[in-house]
């Protein structure tokens, strides 16, 4: 069993539910970006999505733009994210899942990159713009160097697609609880529930809800249906208010803290 | 591989190993619904009775095959023939695309478009169709594009369109379609996006060729008509290569007939400073599909230079890349001077100013009618008019005569 199946069986044996966190390789810079991701994981995050800078983020709002603008300039790429996440992975325990679009993959090539992923100590992979209908041979190279394939799941997503989504993929789905770029918002999605249903009715597989989550009770209210919430836009707000202040990494550790606190009594 | 006559990308919309369909998941429904609707209306009778009526009447279909007689003269060799895109409605062969995507739109029942545009004449030609369907019209263009393009903003102003500023990146075509493509996927349910060139995933390379084949099928009458044969070399601009694939289109299974395309070279072949794909690209994927970029080693989207904005692009529509890889097309690029040299020849010798991307066509098909001979003949598709490029220019000419100046001036003292 892979780590990140064995981490949704233990959060469901435990009846409680997951924080999956993303944040940009890189942002505000490499050292720190490897700093926070110990943070997280000592703030309890039970996923750690390490998201892979790209000059064309065409799925993401503002908030993750200027995250990649900034982890760009101070180096971030796919391979400085690799050896970063190599430098973190004896210190962390959470599942590492990384999150990238499809080119900088396929300029690494497929099956290097599953390699160096699989050296690195990196568990999942998530490809935004390379749906199920592209990812046949790419999923098969993961598989084999011992890496699960996430695939999303949007209010979008025809019920056919989610069960092929649930075949082809492993360790979780990713739920995009609404239509839209990521970025925090004020409530969740009222199609999120929908969603989730929907995929419940195909599937056992884990499902962590993201897209526009930042306060507790929305970790609370996403709990409720499914297993795990994706907590990004919001994360990476508090890494860029924070700057370059000596308090970064405190408050990031804190911010989830904060965030899984109130669904521990939810 | 052999070349058939309905030359359609496989089912998952693959023209060979490039094209495909790279999309959020949120997008992949709506792309497939927008690709049976239009699978729809492209063998429906009625809708093509429609398209052809509104290019006739409205565009001004079908446009001039032209002898540039002073142009071959001073070209040293072949016969030159432009197919005059340059004389539709709106002043570009975007116009043909944006009639066929608005009606289509208008059928599926979405009365919000949203459109990239890069030099301006797509966005025109989209709040155009959009004014005359009735249709509301939101514009992404890059923050540089609409400085060097004021005056389509303008237009597109005039039209009734919504143009919004693109910041990011280099604030060129790329952003703008990264932008459009954001406000997509966030309003899908009743918005149509109206791509501008063979670029993005599949439907939209196919679909925007088949708009755009009328040029073709209208040249190819018109050249033998005019010279009893077929041309031996057909030349075209390529940004993301609409016009060029609208041209190439109908004589694609004449193998005896030479289609070249043609790049922005820009200021010269270093990392970017251009825009020739075929020249430092490599297959990657960009903005939904599989094709040649221009990327650095990390698959980053490497900045792009033309002095024109319709051709100052990363990538290059996959047909295109398809189209060379099996020895179909072949592709050149020419640099920013020497456009521009084209842009004064064409205007003083025969009295029609270029689009600075359609100068690039001439500036190579110059030295194709030199190199072909006095028996050949060259068929140029003139993709548009110059109006909006006068200040870029005149400001591009005054830089070049005060370097000259500035030459001779040190030649003097020295």
């Amino acid at each position: 069993m892979s780590r990140i199946a064995d981490t949704f069986a233990r959060l469901r044996s435990e009846g409680r539910p997951g924080l999956v966190t993303y944040t940009a390789a890189g942002d505000p810079d490499l050292p720190r970006s490897a700093e926070i991701l110990k943070a997280l994981d000592r703030a309890g995050a039970d996923v750690l999505e390490v998201g892979v800078p790209f000059s064309d983020p065409l799925a993401d709002g503002p908030v993750i733009q200027r995250a990649t603008e900034r982890a760009l300039a101070a180096g971030g790429c796919l391979r400085t994210a690799l050896s970063m996440i190599e430098a973190v992975r004896l210190h962390v325990s959470a599942p590492i899942v990384v999150f990238s679009y499809a080119n900088p993959l396929m300029r690494m090539g497929v099956s290097a990159f599953a390699a160096r992923a699989a050296g690195a100590g990196v568990d999942g992979v998530l490809a935004l713009d390379l749906p199920i209908e592209e990812a046949g041979s790419f999923r098969s190279e993961m598989k084999r160097a011992g890496l699960d394939t996430i695939f999303l799941l949007s209010p979008t997503t025809t019920d056919a697609r989610i069960e092929r989504a649930a075949e082809l993929g492993s360790g979780f789905l990713y739920g995009i609880s609404r239509l839209g770029v990521t970025g925090a918002r004020d409530t969740v999605a009222s199609g999120a529930e929908a969603l989730v249903r929907r995929v419940r009715q195909r599937t056992s597989m884990p499902i962590a809800l993201g897209f526009g989550i930042s306060r507790p009770e929305h970790v609370a209210q996403v709990a409720a249906y499914a297993d795990a919430a994706v907590v990004g836009s919001a994360l990476v707000s508090t890494i860029a208010e924070a700057g370059s202040s000596p308090d970064l990494i405190d408050r990031v550790e804190e911010y989830v803290r904060w965030l899984k606190g109130a669904h521990a009594h939810a | 591989m052999t070349v058939t006559t309905r030359r359609d990308p496989d089912l998952r919309g693959y023209f060979g190993e490039f094209g495909g369909r790279y999309v959020p998941e949120t997008l992949v429904e709506p792309v497939e619904e927008l690709e049976r609707a239009y699978l729809a209306v492209r063998d429906d009778p009625a809708f093509t009775i429609e398209l052809d009526r509104l290019l006739k009447d409205y565009v001004g279909r079908p446009t001039p095959l032209y002898e540039a007689k002073r142009l071959s003269q001073a070209s040293g060799g072949a016969r030159i023939f432009l197919k005059r895109e340059d004389l539709t409605h709106t002043g570009a062969h975007k116009i043909n695309n944006a009639l066929g995507q608005a009606l289509l739109a208008a059928r599926m029942g979405k009365r919000r478009i949203v459109a990239e545009t890069g030099a301006g004449q797509h966005g025109v030609a989209t709040a155009t169709a959009c004014a005359l369907l009735g249709l509301e019209c939101h514009v992404y263009m890059g923050a540089e594009d609409m400085d060097r393009q004021a005056l389509n903003v303008f237009r597109m102003r005039l039209l009734g369109a919504e143009v919004s500023r693109v910041n990011a990146g280099s604030r060129t075509l790329k952003d703008a379609i990264n932008e459009a493509m954001r406000d997509w996927v966030t309003n899908v349910t009743d918005t149509y996006y109206l791509l501008g060139s063979v670029l993005g995933p599949h439907p939209y390379p196919l679909m925007v060729r088949e708009f755009q084949s009328v040029i073709g099928r209208e040249a190819r009458e018109q050249i033998v008509e005019q010279t009893g044969r077929l041309p031996h070399a057909i030349v075209a601009c390529v940004g993301g290569g609409s016009n060029a694939i609208g041209i190439f289109d109908a004589f694609i299974d004449d193998r005896e007939v030479r289609l070249i395309g043609v790049e922005a070279g820009g200021e010269q072949i270093i990392r970017g400073r251009h825009a020739a794909r075929f020249a430092g690209g490599s297959p990657g994927v960009l903005q939904g599909t599989r094709t040649f970029v221009l990327q650095d080693e990390d698959g980053n989207i490497e900045l792009t230079h033309s002095i024109s904005a319709g051709l100052d692009y990363a990538a290059i529509g996959p047909e295109h890349a398809w189209l060379r890889a099996v020895g179909r097309a072949e592709y050149a690029h020419v640099t920013d001077s020497e456009a521009l040299d084209a842009f004064q020849t064409l205007s003083r010798l025969e009295g029609i100013l270029p689009a600075l991307e359609s100068a690039h066509a001439i500036a190579h098909a110059q030295h194709v009618a030199k190199q072909l001979g006095p028996l050949a003949i060259v068929l140029i598709n003139l993709s548009g008019r110059g109006d909006k490029d006068v200040q870029t220019v005149e400001k591009n000419l005054e830089r070049k005569t005060a370097t000259t100046e500035d030459t001779e001036d040190t030649e003097v003292k020295s």
